[in-house]
């Protein structure tokens, strides 16, 4: 058996956050995208370029995107991941890249991502058709949600007004933050009246399909402390947990269940910590089952409950638990893959720079990665100096 | 030959074949050359009986220029594994979950397919 890596607690640090380009940009590639951001989270950092020694990228189109983006740079990374494991590999990212600093590999992490989707067409993706399901022409990833959705919805009682409150939710969150692609408030008679995309799904029960791109700089704790001066406070990894059991819906054990269950426990487990102390809570929300899935799957209520929980305006502003306060995937930002600005999101409300509403005293924030067809789960918890 | 192309290869002659483990009666779908999580390597092609119950079931809403309106489903065959499929006889929209069905093979995008229709 393995020794836990819950000594990792505390040991790295993000300092450097950007997200450039989101909504349309319209006349960019992918790739400078991705490498704006870079260079702007190093400068958020007060770091350049030339300190970047260890690089991870993740995109939905590059075959090796670490390699094209280090060209971009014109850097020569010591280490360079394009690991991808869908949505949440930028959360795996962060795993990798603590596991690194903390071990002396490397000293300045960059993890980043860019997409031009919106303006160039739409979604894409360079994944293969999945043995044993494209004949059927499976269209991923929204059929695999909607069968999800409806395999919930049969065991749990719960209907599509139940999923539409998490897209009500998301849109308010979205309506007071400059940030947001969409919004306009909507009602949950908004959400039920939206065109039917793959039955229980709507429109508005799926998320946006935006250009933009991101990046964060991590470090040791000790470097984030020094360079914490003239720049934003260090925001800490306290926890990271990582599951994932299949990669086409047709072998996912329970439509149900998620492997965040995993994931989540071994993140609470390395930062001491539990839902309970989560102030903010920042999900992977492709779809609106996914924040009722995930909420459920971290403990923050039990199976099947999930459906009421984000009902009555909790997850909302103003609500008992802050939730994708930025609007989330549904309505602030989705180009293709949005792991990383969940992160984003956890980090900036952690500093207490949110460019939509700042939830007061968010010392420690929860940012949880899906990839695939409800596949990978990634599980990152992030604190102030205070939460150490 | 692998798996998944003697499967086919059994479907093309009209048989609807699954994998079962000799020492553990285990089924096994999709083909694999060994039991998947254990890795008993003694399966053996057996007959599935055809019959099964709706997991889950979408309905996919495409434009007309993208193939048009069609249905998914997973069906839970009755020696315990799952499979992603189609009904076929009844419009998407009036598959449910729970219901039981029974399986033929049809031609499906230019090769044979399992297939699935009301019981």
């Amino acid at each position: 058996m393995a020794s836990d890596m819950n000594h990792l607690r505390g040991k790295t640090a993000v300092v450097g956050v950007a997200a450039w380009g989101c909504g349309e940009q319209p006349g960019w590639n992918s790739l400078e995208i991705m490498g704006q951001n870079a260079r702007m989270a190093l400068a958020d950092a007060g770091l350049s370029l030339g300190d970047v020694d260890g690089l991870w990228a993740a995109t939905a189109v590059h075959a090796m995107p670490s390699m094209s983006l280090a060209e971009h740079l014109g850097i020569v990374p010591t280490y360079s991941s394009g690991s991808n494991i869908g949505g949440s590999s930028f959360m795996s990212h962060v795993l990798d890249a603590a596991i690194q600093l903390d071990a002396g590999l490397i000293d300045v992490a960059l993890i980043a991502y860019g997409s031009n989707q919106r303006t160039a067409g739409g979604f894409r993706s360079a994944s293969e058709p999945m043995p044993f399901e494209a004949q059927y022409e499976i269209r991923n990833p929204i059929n695999a949600y909607a069968m999800a959705a409806a395999r919930y919805m049969h065991e749990f009682g719960a209907g599509r007004e139940h999923l539409a409150e998490v897209a009500v939710a998301a849109r308010a969150w979205a309506s007071q933050n400059p940030e947001a692609f969409t919004r306009d408030p909507i009602t949950v008679d908004d959400v039920l009246s939206a065109r039917m995309i793959s039955d229980p799904l709507g429109k508005l029960d799926c998320c946006l399909v935006t250009d933009g791109g991101g990046a964060i700089v991590m470090v040791r704790a000790d470097r984030a402390r020094d360079l914490a001066g003239d720049h934003a406070k260090p925001v800490y990894l306290l926890g990271a947990g990582m599951a994932h059991d299949h990669r086409m819906i047709s072998e996912m054990p329970d439509l149900t269940t998620t492997c965040a269950v995993q994931a989540g426990q071994r993140a609470f487990a390395m930062a001491g910590m539990g839902p309970a102390d989560m102030k903010t809570v920042q999900l992977y929300d492709a779809f609106t089952i996914n924040t009722i899935l995930f909420l459920e799957d971290l403990g923050f209520c039990a199976k099947g409950e999930g459906k009421d929980f984000v009902g009555g305006g909790h997850i909302a502003p103003g609500g008992g638990l802050p939730v994708n306060t930025n609007g989330g995937g549904l309505s602030c930002v989705h180009p293709g893959m949005y792991g990383l600005f969940v992160l984003i999101e956890a980090i900036r409300q952690t500093r207490g720079d949110a460019p939509g509403q700042q939830i007061p005293d968010a010392t420690v924030s929860l940012a949880h990665g899906n990839g695939g067809v409800l596949s990978s789960q990634v599980t990152t918890i992030w604190g102030t100096a205070d939460a150490l | 030959m692998g798996p998944e192309a003697q499967f086919q290869q059994y479907l093309a002659d009209g048989r609807f074949m699954i994998q079962r483990s000799a020492s553990t009666g285990r089924h096994v779908f999709y083909p694999r050359p060994f039991i998947p999580g254990t890795g008993e390597d003694d399966l053996e092609w057996v007959e599935a009986a055809g019959t099964g119950t709706i997991y889950s079931t979408t309905v996919n809403r495409r434009s007309p220029e993208k193939g048009g309106t069609s249905g998914l489903v997973l069906v839970d065959l009755d020696e315990g594994v799952r499979m992603l499929s189609r009904v076929v006889g009844m419009a998407p929209e009036d598959v449910t979950i729970g219901m039981k069905v029974k399986a033929r093979i049809e031609e499906l995008n230019g090769a044979p397919a399992v297939v699935w229709e009301a019981a």
